[in-house]
């Protein structure tokens, strides 16, 4: 089959593999009708999450028919349509049972490495590094989906795979941003990051009822449609990101503020950014916490960030003297999308929220690498990109 | 690194990062012989420091996916560089012609420096045609109308802010 693989930073390849096989009587294998690069997909185009081997299968974002189905799953059989959340679980550990599907302690088969980088290990994931268990990706002809008698998703008859697909990961992740931040109806939301989580967040927040919703980015295409959903923009190459935050919360600042951008934020000419870049070119830091660093300063006392954003290592000049004084609450993790994936599909179905707006690009698995690029450049207007294997 | 973005202007950029190292890596490699051909004897550690700069510019440059800043930090350093020789230019200084040349071959980089780091900046702001997203509203009706809708979601317990704290986290 077909499949994208990682070879490398900025080295994405449309190559043939083997086709995948049952190992486990628990397995079915996928065919997969649409897939989606993500934001996490580029932390890997540009080699800042560690564990990548050459000839990896990315992707995690996917949909498909079932064509096998192992011999001790009962929940799917041949024919069905689902959608597989990004995040492996087992439904049976623990952590599974309390509902934290993203920290499952037994879907990660690599829990030895994980454990030593993170004191104990997440959840297996999809086509993403050997850290979280190496398990081939989805941005593939075929998927071979492990635990599958427990996450996936089907899909009702009639709906679309533009309506369905993103119940796998940026929809509940961008409503799990907003739900862990306990919106009142009196509340200023800030949304760092008008990609397509942030523009889930904003969404979300907009219908959990916050007051007044703020999304901040530089990219003109984005901060249009984050204001269609219903946010207030700042750009943050044009004006200042905090002054504008305080104008717009009487000088009290956000309630509330979604990191929606990650370890790779970008920043025009802050001192802060320029040292980030610089410890990460001798890699003495990982990730670049220009958002973070922001967020803690703004947000108003005893408020929540809440952080969907990937981060993966270490983080310096943290201002703990901000968090701590002002009796912040963080809550963050990668999403634990079966908590939210039936609330939701019911929310798509009866109309409150039609995700497929933020699709901007649909081509073949053949023209993935390319799309790579444009996605990570925001070239050609591109906000998300859904491939056609 | 991603430097294709804006073509031309990058790879001067990366000319630029190149540069600063090897000028920084000479001014930390021979402060003494340098401060002596400009007649600047006792002000090595100065010299050494500059180095320093020059090559974390250097690396900024070459590592950035986005040089702009990086390249405005080289004009920076410039200015800094011609105040210094700037310094050195006086009547009494026997190396007074060194100091001159050098003046003048900082000034010419700084026009470089100038010119790359304004190009870099025209290559970001034009990316084509700005698509029109403002019909993508992704609900029903309009925002306004849309706001609370999903009230009806029972927040999990342990992602509510704790009761005692609740008070302070809305904006009444
Ligand atoms: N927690 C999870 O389970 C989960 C799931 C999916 C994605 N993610 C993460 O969420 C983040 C966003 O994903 P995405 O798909 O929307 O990615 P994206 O790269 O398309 O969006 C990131 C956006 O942030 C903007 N940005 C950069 N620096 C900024 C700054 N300083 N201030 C404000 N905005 C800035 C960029 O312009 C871009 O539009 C990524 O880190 C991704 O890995 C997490
Ligand atoms: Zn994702
Ligand atoms: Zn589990």
């Amino acid at each position: 089959m077909r499949a994208l693989c990682w070879h490398g930073k900025q080295d994405i390849r449309c190559d043939t593999v083997p086709d995948p096989k049952i190992e486990d009587p628990r397995d079915a294998i996928v065919r997969v009708t649409s897939c989606a690069i993500c934001g996490s997909d580029l932390h890997l185009y540009d080699g800042f999450i560690p564990g990548m081997k050459s000839g990896d299968i990315i992707g995690h974002e996917f949909m498909g028919e079932v064509v096998e189905v192992g011999s001790g799953n009962r929940k799917l059989k041949v024919g069905d349509r689902v959608v597989v959340p990004f995040t492996i679980c087992c439904g049976e550990c623990e952590q599974c049972r309390r509902g934290y599907y993203s920290v499952c302690e037994r879907s990660n088969r690599n829990r030895s490495l994980a454990d030593k980088a993170f004191g104990h290990s997440p959840a297996g994931l999809f086509g993403y590094t050997h850290l979280t268990g190496g398990y081939p990706g989805g941005q593939a002809e075929y998927v071979r989906v492990p635990y599958a008698d427990v996450a996936p998703v089907k899909v009702p008859d009639g709906m679309t795979d533009e309506q369905v697909l993103f119940l796998g990961d940026i929809l509940p992740t961008g409503w799990q941003a907003a739900v862990q931040c306990d919106i009142q109806p009196t509340d200023t939301v800030a949304i760092w990051g008008a990609g397509p989580v942030g523009q889930f967040a904003i969404r979300s927040a907009i219908l959990l009822g916050a007051k007044q919703v703020i999304a901040i980015d530089r990219v003109p295409e984005r901060l249009d449609m984050a204001r269609a959903g219903g946010a207030i923009t700042i750009n943050f190459a044009k004006e200042s990101v905090l002054e504008r935050l305080k104008d717009l919360t009487d000088g009290k600042g956000p309630e509330k503020c979604i990191d929606a951008v990650g370890m790779e934020a970008h920043a025009t000419s802050t001192l802060d950014a320029m040292y980030d870049r610089a410890k990460q070119a001798v890699m003495a830091e990982t990730d670049r916490p220009h958002v973070l660093r922001e967020m803690m300063y703004v947000c108003r006392p005893a408020g929540t960030l809440s952080v969907p954003g990937v981060y993966a290592g270490l983080d310096d000049k943290i201002p703990m003297g901000a968090f701590m004084n002002k009796g912040l609450t963080m809550r963050t993790g990668q999403t634990h999308v079966n908590r939210w994936t039936d609330d939701l599909l019911r929310r798509i179905q009866e109309g409150q929220i039609d995700p497929s707006f933020v699709i901007t690009h649909t081509v073949g698995l053949e023209d993935g690498p390319a799309m790579y690029k444009t996605f990570r450049d925001k070239q050609d207007g591109c906000v998300k990109v859904v491939l056609k294997p | 690194m991603a430097y294709a973005k804006h073509g031309s202007a990058d790879s001067m950029a990366r000319g630029l990062g190149w540069f600063s190292i090897a000028l920084g890596l000479a001014e930390l490699a021979m402060p003494r012989t340098l401060t002596r051909s400009l007649g600047m004897q006792g002000r090595e550690r100065l010299m050494s420091a500059y180095g320093l700069r020059e090559v974390a510019t250097g690396i900024g440059i070459l590592s950035a996916r986005d040089p702009t800043p990086w390249v405005w930090g080289r004009v920076a350093g410039d200015a800094l560089d011609l105040g210094t020789l700037a310094t050195a230019l006086d009547g009494g200084n026997p190396r007074r012609d060194n100091v001159g040349f050098a003046f003048a071959a900082v000034l010419g980089v700084t026009a470089l420096d100038v010119i790359c780091a304004t190009a870099l900046g025209m290559g970001q702001r034009r990316r084509g045609p700005v698509r029109d997203y403002s019909d993508r509203r992704g609900m029903p009706r309009p925002p306004a109308q849309m706001r609370g809708a999903a009230r009806d979601l029972d927040v999990p317990e342990d992602m509510r802010t704790p009761a005692p704290l609740r008070p302070y986290t809305s904006a009444a």
